[in-house]
């Protein structure tokens, strides 16, 4: 921060915060020991990402968790921003599991604010269409029969789909917004 | 359970096949000649990985469709990606652990008929080769030791974390590829924050910060000076190789540092000739380093 620039304090208004939340979450597999957090950083010291960004914080995502700031943390676009390299979970004291509550809370972001970065969405359409999450084109599949290698296997794209329906992931999809880049 | 070593369900993924098959064409002639059998699977579909971060039911159930597949054709899986790995070896051990969970995904795979049983392994081609095959058989097929050659590993995170569920490797001093790699003859230099991740699995949402720690990476290989560095994931290998030259130029900084699947070094090592390893596909060009090899 410039010195020109003026310290705006990130005030928490009561009504912003939902007593409730954090029992919802430590209901979801993954997700338990939320409360087990006290907040002592670890997580964020040694997470890779945090050390290039000015503002992933997995400490801060589990204390706005438990502080029941739910609007707040499922709108965020921080959450977009963890690699699951899993070194949290490995380091944590109270093996609060918080890669795992992280993705948690992006896979509620996605109803909360009908929204999802881009790239899931043509995973997903890519998924439904071929059973791989990228189109392998034609090429592709000529070129292995050049150099020897075997056929890749026929997918069933029709079981992805029902799949994708009897999870409700389909009806999600449906008029679901995308974003780009995640800052 | 199936205790079958020596051959398994090659399960390839979505990226190998999409654009790294010099990982592929090594794997092959390596394990082959091992005498590990491959046998392709049939009907499978993307591991689930991708589909985690937006619907966890979504990831569980393509993941135990696959376990299902290889459960139907009673074989273990081997499978060369370290997100592939993760996912399978995860779900399939939560799913026989767990009762309630198993349960609720057995709902979903009962609408194809499926059920899921619990008989089968995931392994990935590091546990493959250092538990099933050993040392001493790798020890035995190396013909032309790598003894000039100094190189550093990058394993990836998903082959050691988290570490009570893996419950293999040490995921903060990795040992099993290190120690493939030596049996080569190559020296793996030691390097610091080698358990690191490499970034890429947020580069769909965000390139700067990646960039960043695959080039701080990048930098501590350097410095100790490795000609090379071995990865056994296919998302890490293109971090390092695919990227390497949009790294170099977003930083302003030359690396040109070769990065090749590790089936390609114990492939070398075998005898297998460059072309036969499929080293022309690399992005950067491992030319010099094969010359003490082969002078």
């Amino acid at each position: 921060m410039s010195k020109t620039e003026e310290y705006v304090p990130n005030i928490i208004k009561a009504e912003e915060m939902d007593p409730k939340f954090k029992y919802e979450i430590s209901k979801i597999h993954g997700a338990e020991k939320i409360m087990l957090c006290y907040q002592c950083g670890t997580c964020t010291a040694d997470c890779p990402v945090s050390r290039f960004s000015d503002y992933y914080r997995p400490r801060k995502i589990a204390r706005m968790v438990q502080l029941g700031l739910k609007d707040r943390i499922l709108s965020d676009k921080d959450l977009w921003l963890c690699t699951t390299c899993y070194t949290c979970i490995d380091h944590c004291p109270q093996n609060v599991d918080i890669a795992n509550i992280i993705r948690v809370l992006r896979n509620l972001s996605l109803k909360h604010t009908n929204s999802m970065p881009l790239v899931f969405k043509t995973l997903a359409g890519n998924l439904v269409k071929t059973g791989f999450v990228y189109v392998i084109p034609e090429s592709r599949h000529k070129k292995r029969a050049q150099i020897g290698l075997p056929p890749l296997p026929k997918t069933k794209p029709e079981e992805i789909e029902k799949l994708f329906e009897l999870t409700g992931f389909t009806k999600l999809l449906e008029n679901m917004e995308t974003f780009g880049k995640v800052e | 359970m199936v205790e079958e070593k020596t051959k398994y369900l090659l399960f390839l993924g979505c990226v190998i096949p999409y654009r790294l098959s010099s990982y592929e064409i090594s794997a092959r002639k390596v394990l082959t000649q091992l005498g590990v059998e491959l046998v392709e699977m049939p009907e499978y579909n993307c591991c689930g990985f991708p589909m985690d971060p937006v619907n966890h039911d979504v990831m569980l159930t393509l993941a135990a469709r696959n376990l299902c597949v290889a459960e139907r054709e009673n074989m273990n899986i081997l499978t060369l990606c370290n997100g592939c790995f993760g996912t399978l070896y995860k779900v399939n051990k939560t799913l026989k652990e767990d009762k309630e969970e198993r349960e609720r995904v057995n709902k979903y795979l009962n609408e194809f008929d499926m059920a899921f049983k619990g008989t089968i392994e995931v392994k990935h081609l590091v546990y493959v080769l250092a538990e099933d095959v050993g040392f001493e058989k790798l020890k035995d097929v190396v013909k032309k030791p790598l003894t000039d050659l100094r190189v550093a590993q990058h394993g990836g995170c998903h082959i050691v974390r988290p570490k009570a569920l893996i419950e293999k490797d040490d995921p903060e001093n990795p040992r099993l590829l290190k120690e493939l790699i030596e049996l080569t003859g190559a020296k793996c230099l030691d390097y610091m924050d080698e358990a690191e991740c490499c970034g890429n699995p947020i580069i769909g949402v965000n390139e700067a910060i990646p960039f960043q720690m695959a080039k701080e990476k990048l930098n501590h290989i350097k410095a100790v000076g490795a000609q090379a560095l071995i990865t056994v994931c296919p998302f890490c290998h293109m971090m390092f190789d695919m990227n390497q030259p949009r790294i170099e130029r977003a930083f302003n900084e030359k690396f040109s540092l070769p990065v090749l699947h590790y089936p390609q070094l114990l492939g070398l090592a075998m005898g297998f000739s460059p072309e036969e390893l499929a080293l022309n596909e690399l992005r950067v060009k491992p030319g010099e380093l094969l010359n003490p090899i082969y002078r």
